[in-house]
């Protein structure tokens, strides 16, 4: 059943910030087998080989989103990658375009930040108590398959952040809000549950935001998810510009 | 230095549970602050692996009554029937809350919410945003938790204690994994919402993160462990890796094969033409290894299996209703289940025990409350129905929300200096072990023997002296787990320790596990026992409490809430 053990030779970026000035590159020679995600390479250091190496993991599925890592130099989700997609050696790097805390390790709390401006939440005109005449008897909103189909695709994000990775834009302007925040926005002004489209269509024409992109498509490529989150930003810029428009003919609401 | 921060409560866990109680807090009191502490960012949290769906009634045909019965039914008569009767009431109402908080369920198309068959469900009621239910619920309950200022978040902290004054749980000591730092987060009362123990186990469909902490930090605590014997195998893990493919594949229609081709199931007592594949289940599970035992496994270069076959559903109901089924046989077996047939094994997926609570999600220690599968409120018995545990997630998440708060509007901050200072003890003590190459154990080595000895005696099917030997190994392990050979010296993400730590809070509940199991000489739900086939109700209708001692768990008995629905034979 087990096949003789092929090797592979893993050069993985070490970062202690305790001793380092710069990040290192430690390489590793280890058995591996042929069924094997990257994952589980790196797995297989930190459980036989040197304890000391930190990343991310948990449900080796694809679908927690805290695998992300560079691989040979392109952003993957190790636990979805294949190492039989490589030959002989590879490198793993942390995600690029973000601050390193140790090792495999990237600080995403700016992300956090970005998400949290984009409002991904349902947005109500009215209070709750007066909205309640919104649903069926049921208590749910009615939508039907075609109204969600118009959103499904960008709520499937599981925040692997590969497309900050892999985006042009945020190599240059960290304080891009970047594809995954605009696809998690875009999302909500497309359900029809929601009502905060100008409200964050708001925020899209802010700076930094959806007219930063390049539209360089780089970050849809690497999606592993088919989010597309390229196709949300050009469909966010649309909104935010016809918004702005009707503005200018409209009076504000509530003004 | 200790940092300290002060709440009015402090939640543990950032999947479903702590979510959903976050949420009903900070919604209930605008003014209260709620700390949400998780080892990971929220969204990691491993609700998100969650697949086939979640329970409340919804159609005309089905009500509560029948989803009760389906439940204690399920449950072999070892669940409570109160909190039975609460959460079959409550449940649609939490779903369809969920729906008004974004959550993009699956649609008829008149527009309402549609559902779904699962096992052990006599119709559909089974809630489904096609076959990723959980990562859909789990994000839509994150963002909607953003909108609250009055929840503050503590991601990447991993909590080691919990603080305690005179018997009143006030808060919890946490090591901030970024930065070494150890924080005492205060509040007048705690929720344990730390998930499952699946990890105990070496074939499981459980992510790394699933250790049962905070069932070993309540254990620790002096608060009970109830039902600890009862393990959930799911029938169809992929063999190597353990990934779930849902018993929705079931639900949607598909068949279970033995190397014969047949749909064996149909020769087992669990439902008719049909419904065959939709028996609950521990009794599915117990099924394909009879299957194995026959002769009638398929040999692979994976091991034993039987098959999952979806063939017959077509391409175009497959990628509408599961989706994420075929992404995972694809990526994880090399497998299309349009074309083939899926290899399946059963495989360790949750736990029917936990720590001790009741219907209002209360632990026995004053301040301190529990709530999603870290819990027992006793939902579950012997045996959870599948789409049950997201559901209760919620409802007793919600529960646990509420009366945390207010416990805590009626009781008193407690004494800051003195537990900063039961803090400061708990960081002393990990500083020591942090990097300490005193011991000889490895972490990987111990985690496999553990692994290895519940494999061999908590499995499927069940024998006493197999669980002696399993009680006695694990307790050795336990004793060893003190003598871990760490190497990271690191304060900044040091992976090591917090492996270390996990690893000590599951030799404990392997521990309770195999003692408990021991203790139950007959056959009830997921427990089986080869020695006791039969289920036993004169001498073992009870719940088994186990409490940490210097020696090992000392056991003792609940009484079973019964209530309208009286114990029976359990027939399909
Ligand atoms: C693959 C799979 C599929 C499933 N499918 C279904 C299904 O279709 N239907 C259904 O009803 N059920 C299903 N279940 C079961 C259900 O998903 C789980 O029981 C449920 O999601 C558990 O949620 P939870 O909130 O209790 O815990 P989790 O989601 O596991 O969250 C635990 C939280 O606690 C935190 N935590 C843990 N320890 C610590 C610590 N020491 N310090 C700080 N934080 C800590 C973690 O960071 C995390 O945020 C499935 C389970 C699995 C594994
Ligand atoms: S859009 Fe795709 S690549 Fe970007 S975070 Fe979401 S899932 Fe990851
Ligand atoms: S480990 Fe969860 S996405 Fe890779």
């Amino acid at each position: 059943m087990t096949e003789a053990a092929e090797m592979m030779h893993v050069e993985v970026t070490r970062f202690d910030p305790d001793q380092d000035e710069v990040p290192k590159v430690q390489e590793y020679d280890i058995p591996i087998q042929s069924d094997w995600k990257v994952l589980d390479a790196i797995n297989y250091i930190k459980d036989e080989v040197d304890s000391s190496l930190s990343h991310r993991w948990s449900c080796r599925m694809a679908v927690c989103g805290s695998c992300g890592m560079m691989v040979n130099g392109e952003p993957k989700l190790t636990c979805k990658t294949s190492l039989a997609d490589y030959s002989g050696s590879i490198k793993i790097e942390p995600l690029a375009n973000f601050p390193i805390v140790r090792d495999l390790v990237v600080d995403i709390d700016g992300f956090m930040d970005k998400f949290r401006q984009v409002k991904p939440w349902i947005l109500r005109a009215k209070e709750r108590a007066e909205d309640m005449e919104a649903l069926n008897e049921k208590g749910t909103f009615s939508q039907s398959p075609a109204e969600l189909g118009a959103f499904k695709q960008f709520s499937m994000c599981i925040n692997c952040l590969l497309c900050y990775s892999a985006c042009p834009v945020v190599a240059n302007e960290p304080e891009f809000i970047g594809p995954a925040a605009i696809a998690l926005g875009h999302r909500y002004n497309l359900d029809s549950r929601d009502e905060g489209a100008r409200e964050r269509n708001e925020t899209f024409r802010g700076e930094g935001t959806v007219f930063s992109c390049s539209f360089a498509n780089e970050c849809s490529q690497v999606c592993p998810k088919n989010v597309d989150p390229a196709a949300a930003v050009n469909q966010a810029k649309l909104g935010a510009v016809i918004d702005w428009a009707k503005g200018l003919v409209l009076p504000r609401e509530g003004a | 230095m200790i940092q300290v921060s002060r709440h009015d409560i402090v939640i543990v866990g950032g999947g479903g549970a702590g979510l959903r109680a976050a949420i009903a807090a900070a919604e209930a009191h605008p003014d209260a602050s709620i700390a949400l502490v998780s080892k990971v960012y929220p969204m990691r949290s491993h609700t998100v692996s969650a697949e086939g769906g979640a329970a409340a009634v919804a159609r005309d045909d089905d009500s509560e009554e029948l989803h009760g019965f389906d439940t204690v039914k399920g449950s072999d008569f070892l669940g409570d029937q109160d909190v039975i009767e609460y959460f079959v009431e409550q449940a649609p109402r939490e779903l369809a809350l969920l729906e008004n908080w974004g959550c993009p369920w699956s649609r008829n198309d008149d527009g309402t919410v549609s559902t779904r068959a699962f096992g052990g469900m006599t119709t559909k009621r089974t809630w489904y945003a096609t076959d990723k239910v959980g990562f859909h619920m789990l994000h839509a309950l994150f963002q909607h938790s953003m909108r609250f200022e009055n929840i503050v978040r503590y991601d990447e902290f991993f909590v080691t204690e919990l603080l305690t004054e005179n018997g009143e749980c006030k808060g919890v000591a946490a090591l901030e994994i970024r930065t070494g730092e150890f924080h005492a987060i205060l509040g007048r009362a705690v929720i344990l919402a730390t998930g499952g123990a699946g990890k105990i186990f070496p074939f499981t469909t459980n992510g790394t993160i699933k250790t049962g902490d905070g069932m070993a930090l309540a254990y620790r605590a002096g608060v009970a462990l109830k039902d600890m014997e009862f393990v959930q195998y799911h029938p169809t893990g992929l063999p190597g890796t353990g990934i779930l493919i849902t018993e929705a594949a079931r639900g949607e229609g598909g068949y279970l094969r033995n190397a014969d081709g047949d749909r064996f199931l149909v020769d087992y007592d669990y439902g008719v033409g049909n419904k065959a594949e939709l028996g609950p289940r521990d009794m599915v599970s117990r099924a394909i290894i009879q299957e194995f035992e026959a002769g009638r496994g398929i040999d692979s270069k994976v091991g034993l299996h039987a098959a999952l076959d979806l063939t017959h559903l077509g391409e175009a109901h497959i990628n509408e209703k599961l989706p994420f089924v075929r992404e995972l046989a694809k990526t994880y077996i090399g497998v299309d289940p349009v074309y083939e047939h899926i290899p399946i094994r059963p495989v360790v997926h949750y736990m029917m025990g936990g720590v001790d609570t009741d219907v209002n999600s209360a632990t026995s220690m004053p301040g301190l409350y529990a709530a999603g599968e870290v819990a027992c409120a006793s939902l579950n018995g012997a045996n959870r129905l599948g789409s049950n545990s997201l559901t209760e997630c919620l409802v007793a998440g919600a529960v646990a929300g509420q009366n945390a708060m207010d416990f805590a509007r009626g009781s008193s901050e407690g004494n800051v200096e003195r537990l900063r200072g039961q803090a400061e003890c708990e960081s002393a003590r990990v500083d020591a072990l942090r990097g300490s190459a005193k011991g000889s154990e490895q972490i990987s080595g111990l985690r496999q023997e553990m692994n290895s000895t519940m494999e061999e005696g908590c499995g499927v099917y069940r024998d006493h002296p197999s669980m002696a030997v399993a009680a006695e190994k694990a307790r050795e392990i336990r004793q060893r787990a003190s003598d871990l050979h760490l190497t990271d010296k690191s304060k900044v993400f040091n992976t090591e320790i917090i492996g270390a730590m996990e690893l000590v809070n599951m030799v404990e509940l392997a521990e309770v596990l195999a003692v408990s199991a021991a203790a139950r000489k007959e056959s009830r739900g997921a427990h089986t026992c080869r020695d006791f086939p039969k289920r036993d109700d004169t001498n073992f209708l009870y719940h088994t409490m186990a409490y940490q001692t210097e020696d090992g768990p000392r056991l003792d008995k609940k009484d079973v809430k019964l209530g309208h629905w009286e114990p029976q034979e359990r027939k399909y």
